[in-house]
């Protein structure tokens, strides 16, 4: 539909680094918290990381084993669904290209499974080359539980419900399959550039 | 959650609409209630919201998301009224034009309805507790409203938070609901001060409020959670606590700035 032209609206957030906000965002400071439950509750000792491909379980790192894999230090946008963007975001973690350096699989999709049941689908090729990280550290901080800790997918190319809090594993399959938003009617890919916000954009 | 893996959502469509203002009701000092007509609005699911987008002259658009909270009853087909219910935070951008600017009247676009996860019908059974913080009501009152539309005999608790005693959105309307129903109960407290007469609680949220207002985690209730980020965080967190299953709590989050 064209556009209705709201009267008297000016608009008091526009953005100072336009090429930075997506359509439809806004930029803020804070950090919101969005989960659909409680916060899980996991002790560090009962944490791991599993990589399954097509339901084989390939790889397991326990906390202490995850936390001795080589890192990243890196600065990102992020963009959520709920309109909001925030720049210039640190992180610490480690690359999704370690944790799946030498697996053999011709899986074309992943998805992320997380405490509290919540799961996101991802194209393997949005994960891999660079562009997704399981990260444990935030502002140089460990990773608060509210916002995902002690560890959350990161993936931020893409709309900010794909970074999955809580996250305890990837689960490599040849077919797609909508996670958790997706099959509720959010976008099943989330490009915040194309404004793919729900499954019809 | 896992049990709730809900059943996917494919139709019908998201689409931007042009909606009319019917009227404008001042509930508190700095809450406004908008009726609208939504030409072609396919109904929705208590709980669930819509995005607004409004278009400055020179195409800048800014969209943010409102509860829905009307009952989806209002709604029938040849009817498509909704209601939102809006504060006007001071630094918002969307926000203040609607609660200030809008008149009686103005078409503004939308498209919902959105998100399928914190809804509630009668269908889904109860017992329901409801915990809200200011205007975490609204998506609630949805589901309160089609519970009353729907005469169900499903149990209620609601357990609402406000700062002062004028700041209590549909507070006339909740009392009504609430004398007309043994089967409803409305308990508010205030964080921030209450007049002489009053005799609920007057502090935040607390396990020990919960407690008391809520059922026993034994009765399985469904609980609903709506309010500011630390006020669903630390409500949440006592819930489970308390005993209550963690799949059974539903959250929804307004963050400081979700204008």
């Amino acid at each position: 539909m064209t556009g209705i032209i709201s009267r008297r609206f000016g608009g008091k957030r526009r953005p100072a680094e336009p090429g930075r906000i997506p359509p439809g965002q806004y930029e803020t400071r804070d950090f919101q918290v969005l989960s659909a439950g409680p916060t899980p509750r996991v002790a560090l000792e009962d944490w791991d990381f599993r990589v399954v491909v097509e339901g084989c379980e390939e790889r397991r790192w326990a906390w202490e084993e995850f936390c001795a894999l080589s890192r990243e230090h890196f600065v990102r946008d992020i963009h959520c669904v709920t309109k909001w963007s925030k720049l210039d975001t640190e992180w610490e973690g480690v690359s999704i290209d370690t944790l799946l350096a030498g697996v053999q699989s011709e899986a074309k999709y992943a998805i992320a499974f997380c405490d509290g049941g919540y799961t996101t689908n991802l194209p393997l090729a949005d994960i891999t080359g660079g562009k997704a990280w399981i990260v444990d550290s935030y502002g140089g901080q460990p990773l608060a539980p509210e916002h995902g800790g002690p560890a959350r997918l990161l993936v931020p190319h893409l709309y900010f419900w794909k970074s999955a809090k809580w996250v305890r594993g990837l689960r490599l399959a040849k077919e797609d399959a909508p996670g958790f938003w997706e099959a509720l009617g959010y976008h099943n890919y989330g490009d915040p550039w194309r404004e793919q916000r729900y499954w019809n954009d | 959650m896992t049990d709730a893996k809900p059943r996917t959502v494919r139709a019908p469509e998201i689409l931007w609409r042009a909606a009319e203002i019917l009227e404008i009701l001042s509930e508190t000092p700095r809450v406004k209630s908008l009726w609208l007509r939504v030409p072609s609005w396919p109904g929705h699911r208590p709980g669930q919201h819509v995005d607004v987008r409004l278009t400055a002259e020179d195409g800048y658009q800014a969209e943010r998301s409102y509860s829905l909270a009307s009952a989806p009853e209002t709604a029938l087909p040849g009817r498509e009224v909704i209601e939102l219910t809006i504060e006007r935070l001071g630094e918002g951008e969307v926000s203040p034009y609607l609660t200030e600017e809008v008149r009686a009247g103005d078409r503004i676009e939308l498209r919902g309805p959105i998100g399928g996860y914190f809804t509630w019908t009668v269908a889904d059974g109860g017992p329901l507790v409801l915990v809200a913080g200011g205007t975490g009501i609204v998506p609630l009152m949805s589901m309160l409203r089609h519970r009353a539309q729907r005469r169900s005999n499903v149990p209620a608790w609601l357990l609402y938070s406000s700062r002062d005693f004028d700041d209590i959105i549909y507070r006339e309307e909740l009392d009504r609901l609430a004398a007309a129903d043994d089967r409803l109960s409305v308990v508010h407290t205030l964080t921030r001060g209450a007049p002489a007469e009053w005799s609920s609680f007057e502090r935040r949220i607390d396990p020990e409020m919960l407690a008391s207002v809520a059922p026993r985690p034994e009765m399985r209730p469904l609980c609903y959670v709506c309010g500011p980020t630390e006020m669903v965080e630390s409500v949440s967190n006592a819930l489970v606590d308390l005993g209550h299953d963690p799949e059974r709590v539903k959250t929804e989050r307004f963050g400081p700035s979700g204008d």
